[in-house]
Order: structure tokens, then sequence, then C-alpha cells
């Protein structure tokens, strides 16, 4: 039996024995006091709740203990012996036998009783942590930094209708912008920001150009608004730059197609895998980072964060847009496991069933319109991505031989877009060797 | 449709009651034979008899001690603290245990009654007969808070906190007694937590309640006629359950929002319904909301005094038009 | 002219059995033994930091909730004090329900929305435990006014300490029942001390309760609050006479606590010796086993409600431990009648 330090008091939460009345090795029945204890609110005895044999003294004299502290241990061995009392005011009688049941009920737990735990049988109607609801979204800042003030409400209205409230004269006073203030700079166009105007002509002047054709309105769904949202923001703020190569395609055709030829085929013959020459890429972009790690990085507002494993987005058309699902740890994989990972997030990215762990983060990505007969193109860095690669078709082309003559090999184009701010144009160049070097050697990929 | 002065309309909707329900009881000092030191019980005792309207001695706590016994085991009793400064008194009843009973017995007891009692100032009875304290009920758990600003829904709310299981503490306002309203023909019986747009406006949101709704609509008129301002006027009627989608609607549209409370300024129900707004409408504020209270002191007896203390029309003209130009 | 006998001294002349069958006798018994072998339990489990908070025990003190309750009709109202355990379950509430609610478990009687202080059963009649000195002898006043308007049978009866008759509610209430003549009886538990004093030394007269009844108009009833039989036959009386249209009566039952005002109270203010008295000499599971015994009640059959109540006992104390705790959703109910808490739209 445990002998606890009791609740003292209704906020004390420590209290130090003065007084032990029994000593190791006295016997104790229910009701003997056996120690003192003193807080700056009381001094009390506490007194045994079980028979038995103090066996062990936790916390001697003169020590503070906390409330629930096992301060010492009563032996319960010695009971069955001594017959000693239940801790009942009530007598019991000796002829009756009636103490043997009380004293082994009087037994502890051998383990501390169950952690009382809270189970949820159903959602709270309210939350009552949000008895009021503050607005999730911000208008940006109260205080302009010319020092003019905004009202709450000014803020919102410019938010909404994309005024530059730098531009914006104030009426209220010391100058605070109000929101009349702002409904006559939308009135006057006075106030229209550069964002607006370099987001093209305004949705009436648009509609005017085209007032004699016929056309459809489309309205944007959410992953239409993200593209077009992200894109901007990354042609407007990404000082870019593009790196152009030619990559030997011969030997990793000829690995691919003897990959493929030997997969198993199921009764119906359809063969157990089918590997894509954009799986080997995905494989060898993924290794070049491991080989050029300071490239293998991506910005970060005041920073750059560097990166031990090579996650590697790859683009997927799906109806109405595109989604860039990341395959992670690429270099770790063989590119069997990659291609078999790229049908499963392509397959679900075109019924939109990604979650957006399998779509966010990476370090870069990988464009392919090759499929398309598309020879050569630039793709826009998907932030905070220091790189894409934009991969064009592989396709027979004259080269000249070294003895000057002309032959004819598969051959396929690859862009990369580089963020200056993390890439420099040397470093782009050294990924994109490390790229060539291991396409063209196809075999490096296998092991 | 009748004429009834505010006093009338409390025996009123009483009456209405008690012949509805044979459970509803009334106790308080001076309530039955007297007819109420305001007179607003007069004939209760007469049409109802001894057994149910009945004088007490003066022992508040032992009224609304008994209110809750009556209440807990089957009556439907409202009880009387005359003037709701003494509520001080009795406080236990409304703090520690109408309102908490039905929680901390796991919904095993219920306190379905109406504490009813004269509230407010602007009637030189000085600093212990004058308060305006339907905030000290409004911050407890378990309670219903009302304060009637008309004849007609004095009425409708004296029914609605009759009819409503949990207790309710009906605040009318001493120095509305005497004014009269019209009241509709037969049965009224309002809603408790509907707070009633009475002037529509368009260019700021003034919330008051019970005394102060008069004056609000006064202030409201002045401002259009002499200031081209025009302002909608909300009478809140119900503190708990508080009907904050109509005043959160009205800021939305004004976009300036202003509370008239007859509370001291410190934790006025004002303040609440402004930190709701502060939080929900912020987006919609064109300006600071403004609070026009009673300042932070007793009341003074005296009229010249107490008029400067209790929010006044031109006080409210003052207030908005100035926050307005600002 | 001889002073008309008072309604303790009526009492003890009506002889020991006091119209009690040996069978009721048992069943008091079995309540004082069972209130104390619970409270006894209580007070370990807070030893063993499974009661929280805090516990007023009514140890010593049973017979006043036993015999009290024996003379209670089914129908009729208990309101008792933050001391109110052993009113509680002399009513016939569960034991484990008791001890869940003291662990603030889901198998509490409050499913620990209320704890030690506010025990409530009203299926039981017991229509709370106030934790305000004073507070619920208007609202036993209250529910007596109803039984009244109503016609109804029932008698309320509302249970306080020594400390209380000095609050101002005790005497609102008083005048208030006496004036109106309600069927609500007012028994004071007199166990001479005010939380931490003597309740003489902050008390005008020598018995707080019994010495006030005659401003009020009632007379002055005095009982030995250790005694079941006592306590019974002077709460039947007063419990009659109300049922009957008689009116409030005021009770003071001497009595004595073992523990201090709460677990967090060692008593060291009693004089030495003065709890070894009461406990030697007036203990009231002693006073009543032997008053059973001399009636000729065989031992065995004491002895068996003895084991029998630890057992139970034990049981509650078992399943309380594996009970799990209140779950969350119930944080927020049963603030208003609509079941919930909202104070908005």
């Amino acid at each position: 039996m445990e002998v606890l330090m009791p609740q003292l008091g209704e906020t004390v939460a420590e209290g130090k024995i003065t007084t032990w009345f029994k000593s190791v090795g006295d016997k104790v029945a229910p009701g003997d006091n056996l120690f003192e204890i003193e807080t700056d609110k009381v001094t009390m005895e506490v007194p045994a709740i079980s028979a038995g044999v103090l066996a062990e003294i936790r916390v001697p004299e003169g020590e503070i203990a906390p409330v629930g502290a096992i301060v010492a241990l009563i032996s319960e061995a010695a009971i069955v012996g001594n017959g000693a009392q239940s801790g009942s005011g009530v007598q019991p009688v000796a002829s009756s036998g009636a103490a043997a049941a009380p004293i082994k009920a009087q037994q502890p737990a051998k383990t501390q009783p169950p952690k009382a735990e809270v189970k949820k049988t159903g959602p709270v109607k309210l939350d009552p942590y949000r008895e009021v609801r503050t607005p999730e979204r911000n208008f940006g800042p109260a205080q302009l930094s010319n020092g003019i003030t905004v009202t709450p409400l000014a803020r919102r209205l410019a938010s909404e209708a994309n005024v530059d409230l730098s531009r914006v004269r104030g009426s209220g006073p010391r100058g605070r912008i109000v929101a009349a203030d702002v409904q006559s700079a939308v009135h006057s166009g006075s106030g229209r920001t550069a964002a607006a105007t370099a987001g093209g002509p305004s949705l009436a002047q648009v509609k005017a150009l085209y007032k004699h054709v016929p056309y459809q309105e489309v309205p944007l769904d959410g992953m239409r608004k993200v593209i077009a949202a992200r894109l901007e923001q990354a042609s407007q703020s990404i000082p870019a730059f593009y790196l152009s190569l030619d990559v030997r395609m011969d030997r990793l055709l000829a690995v691919r197609e003897e990959i493929n030829a030997g997969a198993r085929k199921d009764t119906d013959g359809n063969p157990a895998f089918k590997l894509s020459v954009n799986d080997f890429i995905v494989k060898a972009l993924a290794m070049a980072l491991q080989r050029v790690p300071a490239a293998n990085a991506v910005w970060a507002e005041d920073r750059i964060l560097r990166f031990q494993q090579s996650d590697v987005g790859v683009a997927v058309a799906v109806g109405g847009g595109l989604l860039t699902p990341v395959v992670r740890q690429a270099e770790t994989k063989s590119v069997l496991a990659i291609s078999a990972e790229m049908k499963d997030l392509a397959a679900r990215a075109r019924v939109r069933k990604l979650k957006p762990e399998e779509y966010q983060g990476g370090t870069t990505a990988v464009s392919n319109l090759g499929m398309f007969g598309i020879r050569q193109f630039t793709a826009i860095i998907n932030p905070p991505h220091a790189t894409i690669l934009a991969v064009g078709a592989s396709e027979r082309r004259p080269v000249e031989t070294e003895n000057g003559g002309v032959k004819f090999v598969t051959a396929m184009s690859v862009t990369l877009t580089c963020d200056h701010r993390v890439v420099d144009g040397a470093l782009g160049a050294e990924l994109l060797g490390a790229f060539k070097t291991i396409v063209e050697a196809p075999s490096s990929m296998l092991i | 449709m009748a004429e009834l002065t505010y006093r009338d309309a409390v025996a009123r909707g009483i009456a209405q009651e008690m012949t509805r329900d044979p459970d509803v009881v009334m106790i308080g000092e001076d309530i039955a034979k007297a007819g109420g030191v305001f007179k607003a019980t007069v004939g209760l005792y007469d049409q109802f008899g001894p057994k149910r309207v009945r004088d007490t001695p003066i022992s508040e706590q032992a009224i609304l001690g008994a209110a809750m016994g009556a209440a807990m085991t089957g009556l439907k009793p409202i009880a009387e603290i005359m003037f709701s400064d003494f509520i001080a008194v009795c406080f236990d009843y409304f703090a520690n245990e109408y309102s908490k009973s039905r929680y901390m017995t796991n919904g095993q007891v219920k306190v379905p009654l109406v504490v009813r009692t004269g509230n407010g100032g602007s009637a030189r009875f000085g600093a212990q007969h004058s308060q305006s304290v339907e905030n000290w009920c409004m911050m407890i758990p378990g309670l219903k808070v009302v304060a009637p600003s008309n004849p007609r829904d004095v009425v409708g709310l004296m029914a609605a906190s009759v009819r409503d299981p949990d207790p309710v503490v009906f605040f009318e306002h001493k120095s509305l007694y005497a004014v009269k309203g019209e009241v509709p023909d037969g049965e009224i019986v309002d809603e408790l937590g509907v707070a009633k747009v009475l002037r529509p406006g368009s260019d700021a949101t003034i919330v008051a309640l019970a005394l102060m709704v008069p004056r609000a609509l006064a202030a409201a008129e002045r401002l259009q006629s002499e200031h081209g301002v025009n302002c909608e006027v909300i009478d809140v009627r119900s503190l708990v359950p508080l009907d904050t989608q109509t005043i959160l609607g009205s800021v939305g549209r004004t976009h300036r929002l202003f509370t008239v409370e007859e509370n001291p300024r410190l934790c006025g129900w004002g303040a609440e319904i402004v930190s709701i707004a502060a939080d929900e409408c912020f987006y919609d504020l064109d300006g600071p909301p403004v609070r026009i209270t009673t300042p932070h002191i007793p009341l003074p007896s005296a009229e010249a005094l107490e008029d400067l203390a209790i929010p006044s029309v031109d006080r409210i003209v003052e207030r908005v038009r100035t926050a307005l130009a600002a | 002219m001889a002073r008309k006998p008072t309604l303790a001294e009526e009492a003890a002349v009506s002889g020991v059995s006091a119209g009690l069958s040996e069978d009721a006798r048992l069943r008091m018994y079995r309540s004082i033994v069972e209130i104390r072998e619970t409270e006894q339990r209580a007070h370990d489990l807070f030893l063993q930091n499974l009661v929280k908070g805090t516990v007023h025990l009514s140890l010593g003190q049973e017979a006043v909730a036993a015999g009290c309750a024996a003379a209670m009709e089914p129908g009729d109202l208990s309101f008792c004090t933050y001391r109110g355990h052993a009113h509680t379950l002399a009513r016939g509430v569960s034991l484990e329900k008791v001890l869940g609610e003291l662990m603030g478990r889901d198998n509490g009687l409050l499913r620990g929305k209320g704890g030690s202080m506010h025990l409530t059963s009203v299926e039981h009649g017991v229509m709370g435990s106030y934790a305000i000195i004073g507070a619920h002898l208007p609202i036993a006043c209250g529910a007596a006014w109803r039984a009244q308007y109503k016609g109804d049978n029932d008698i309320s009866v509302c249970f306080f300490g020594d400390g209380t008759a000095n609050i101002g509610a005790f005497h609102e209430a008083l005048n208030f029942a006496a004036v109106w003549m309600l069927p609500v009886v007012f028994v004071c538990e007199n166990n001479l001390y005010m939380e931490y004093t003597p309740i003489k030394d902050v008390t005008a007269v020598p018995h707080p309760a019994a010495d006030r009844a005659s401003a009020y108009g009632l007379d002055r009833i005095l009982g030995d609050g250790q005694d079941a039989d006592e306590v019974y036959r002077i709460a039947k009386t007063a419990f009659d006479k109300a049922r009957s249209g008689g009116g409030p009566s005021l009770i003071e039952f001497q009595t004595y606590r073992y523990s201090g005002h709460s677990r967090a109270d060692p008593a060291k203010y009693r004089p030495a010796g003065e709890l070894d008295f009461w406990r030697d000499t007036r203990d009231p599971v002693k006073i009543y086993r032997k008053r059973l015994l001399d009636s000729g009640v065989d031992e065995n059959l004491l002895a068996s409600i003895e084991t029998e109540t630890r057992r139970k006992v034990d049981e509650a104390t078992e399943k309380c431990k594996a009970a799990p705790a209140p779950s969350a959703d119930i944080l927020t109910t049963d603030v208003y009648a609509d079941g919930g808490w909202a104070w908005r739209n």
C-alpha cells in the first residue's frame, strides 16, 4: 500500500513532513496517525487507511513532498496474522468472522487507478471557446507607410476593388481614409493599383473589345484562380533565366525497351509494368540534384532552404488545369518504383483526389510536353521551387560524325528555368550537365 | 387597440398570464393589497385573490428563495424586488442559486420564474434607488435578462418571460411607468432574444435599451432634421438571449455603431455589444464604435445633476454628430 | 401554572420503541452504518488523492440524517447543505453514485457537474445541497408554499449547521415560514463548531437555533442528535404537525463532528479529550447498536448488516475507480432549459 502526500487544503501544492509517529517495522492499523505535515496553511496528522507494517519511509522528517507523492509504503503481509481491524468506526464483531471481508477489500488496487480519460461521445453544438467569431481574413495594415490610417471598412473595400491606398486622399480626422474615400477612388479610377493594370485590361474593357463577337463566359474555379495567382506572382517576382541543352537518348531508349520487353505478362498478355521516358527523367533529375546539392534548394523570403533529399514535382495535366504531385526522395527509389508511384499520383490527380501534402513542397519540377511533339519550350517556376525542367520530344536528328560524315541519333532538348536568387548561371549549368551525363549513361540509374 | 401606461401594461401582462395558468402566482413587498409602490400591480389582488397575489415581509432573500423553491417544485412564480438596487441584498439567488442549479444538478433542478424589478434613474431617487443594474445579471450564465421600453413590449415580453422555462430577470424602468403607448387588444406573446429596428436609417446604428430607447429615437429625429444624418435605432429588448444578428446586420449596412446605456461606463452592456461588433463586424466599421453611458459615478439626487449624468437626447445628438463628422 | 413540556420532553417519555417496528429500527441502523462507512471511505479516498477538491464529512452526525429520513414520507423533500452526503444517502440514493460524484467520474450522481457540495437527487426528494450558508432555508419555504398552495401532502425538511443560525437568511426564512404557516421543518445540526470557531464564542445565546425559536412564535425544541430513536421521535412529531397544517418547527439537535470542517481542517481548535469523549461515549453507531442488542436483536443480524455494508462500499469504490471521467460534451449542457448554453444568435 502506497501512502501518499494528501491534499492538504484546497489550494496547497506541497507539504513538509514534520514528524513520523511510526518507524519502519512498526505495525499500523487504520486510523493510527502515521505522520504530521505542515504547510503555510495548516498542520495536520495523517492517519493510515490500511493495516500492515510500515515497510519504508521515503520522505523523512523535515523534507517537503508534493501532493500525490509516495511518502511511505505499508506492507500488508503482516495483516494475515494479526487480525487488524478495518478502517471503519463500526466495531467489528470478533465472533462473527465479519472482519475478514472488509480487510481483504481494503487492499488497494495493485496498479494506479485508470487515468480517467475524457471520452468524446459527440460534437458540442457550439464551440465554447469561440463564442464570438473573428474574421479569418485580414485586409492589410491599419497604417500605411506614409503614416496615414485607414478604417477597417475602407481597407476591406480597397482590397476588394484593387485600390492602391497610397494614392487615395483621406477625408477623415488627420487624413484617415474612410470608406467614402475608397468609393470615390473606385469611381474616378484614380486609385487603381499597378497590379490591377499589370493584370491586363479591365473586364469592361475586354468585353467592349468583343461586343460584336459571340462568346461564352467561363467563371474561374478554385484551381484556375490558384494557377493564375501563383504563376502571375512567379513571373512577376522571380528573376528567372533559362538554360537549354540537347541530350542523347539512344542508350536510355534501348535500356527502356529492353526492360519493358522483359516485363512479366498476365494471362491477358498485359505487361506488369511499362516504364516511360519521363520516369527515367525524374530519376535522373533526382540524382543530378544529389550531385549538385547547392541547387537542391528553395527561396524563402530572406534566405535559402537547402535540402538533402530530392523531391521532384511532375506537372500533370488535368481537366481545367494542372497539378504537380511530388515524388519524394526520388534519388532513393528505383525507376520501377517511381513509375508505379507516378502512375498512381497521375491517376488520382486527374480525378482531383490528391491530398495537399501530395502536391505541396519539393525543390524542382519536371514539365514534359514531349508526347505532344513539342521540341523545346520554357516553363514557369512553381514557387518556392528554384528550378523547373522543361522537357521536349525525343527525335531523330542528324549530327556530324567524327570523320565528317552525317549520322542520325535520337536526341531531346531540355530547358532549365532557374531562380537567380538561388541558382546562378554556372550552378544551373552544372545541374543540367549532371542531368545530361546521367541520362546518356543510363546504367547509373539502375544501380 | 387601447392606449395604456407602461405601469398598467405590467398589470395587464401579469393578468394575462395568471388567467391562462393557475400555477402563476405573485409575491413581493406591498404588491397585493397596496397594488405596489409604483402601482404597477393594481387590481391583481382583487382579481386573483390573496392566495395568488401575496404580500411578503421586507425580506428580499426570503422572497427570492421562496420563489425558487416554488418554481423548482411546480409553480411559476413572479417575484418582485421593489427597487433593482436591492438586488444587491439578495444577489446570492441570482449569482449562485437560480443560475447554477440546473447545471450543477445535471439538469435535475429547473427554476422557471420571473423576478420583476423597478430599474433605472431620472426619478431623483438618489444613488441607492436609481441604478440601472441589468448588467449585473447579464454577466451570469443561466439567467435571462429582459428590459422593455414601451407598454406593448411590457405585455408581450412579460408573457414570454412567464412562459420561459428559465429564470428571467424583468427590468421595468421606473421613469417609463407613466409613459403611454398603444397596446393591441387580445393576447400578446413575444419571443425573448429578438431585438427590434424601431427606426431604419443608413448612416449610423444606435443601439439602446429601456428608457434610452425613446431618447435615442428623439435624438435620431433631430440628427435627421438638423444635421441630415439618418440613424437606425435598435431596441435590444433582451440582453440574454442577445439578438446579435439584428445588431450586426444593421452595422453591416450603416458601418457605424453607437450604444446608449444607462449603466455606468465600466462593464455596461454596451461594452459587450461593441466587443462583439469589433470581432465580427471589424471590416464593416468605418469609424470607432462609440459608447454613450452614465459616467463612472454614483447617481446624484438633484435634478440638475442627475440629468447631467444619464445620457440625454442632447448628449446623444452631440456624440453621434461629432463622431460622424470627425 | 405548569410549564408546557417541550417536544423533546414529550418524546422522551413516550418510550424507547416510539412506535417503530424492529424492521424499521434495523433499517435505521443500516442507514447509520452506511453513512459511517461511506463517509470513512470518502475520507480514505481523499487521502489517496482520488477525491479532489474538498469534502465535508458527517462522521459522528449519522443519527440526525438517519433518524430524520426514517421519519419522512416518500414524497417529502430534503434540502441539505454542503455537508450533505449523509442526508442524501439517508433518502436512499446509491452510495456508488455519491462516491462517483466525489471522485469526479461519469457514474457520479451529477456526472461530475456538481461535486461533493451539491448532491441532488430529485427522484429521491433530495432537492439539492446548497453551499451558500443559509440560502436553502428560503428555498425550502418556497417548496412548502407550493405544497400549501396546491394542497399537496408533502412537507419540506431543511437541514443546516449551527453557524447558519447567525446569518440573515435564517431569520428571514423563519419569520416567513411562521407568518405563512408553511409545512416546513428546519433542522439545525449543532456540532459545536461553525467551521473553525466554537459556536458559543460567536452566538449571543447558548443554543443558536432553539433559543431563537421564540422570536418567531415557535417552540424551543432541543434534542440529542446522537440517539437515532430520539431524533426520529422529535422529527416525526414536528413532521406530523407540519403535514397537518400546524405550521413550521425549528429543531436543534446536539451532535458532534469527528473530522474537521472540511478535509483541509485538522481541527486543532478542539480541547484535548473532547473528540475521545464523543467517540467513546456518544457515538451514534455504538449507541444504536447497544440499543438494538439490549432490545433483543440478534448480534449476528447486526454483524451481517455491517459486513454487507462494507462489501457494498468496497464494490462501489472499485466501480468508481474503473469508471471513466465525464465526457467533454456535457461541459456546456444544461445551462439553459433548451439543454445548451447559447446566449446569442
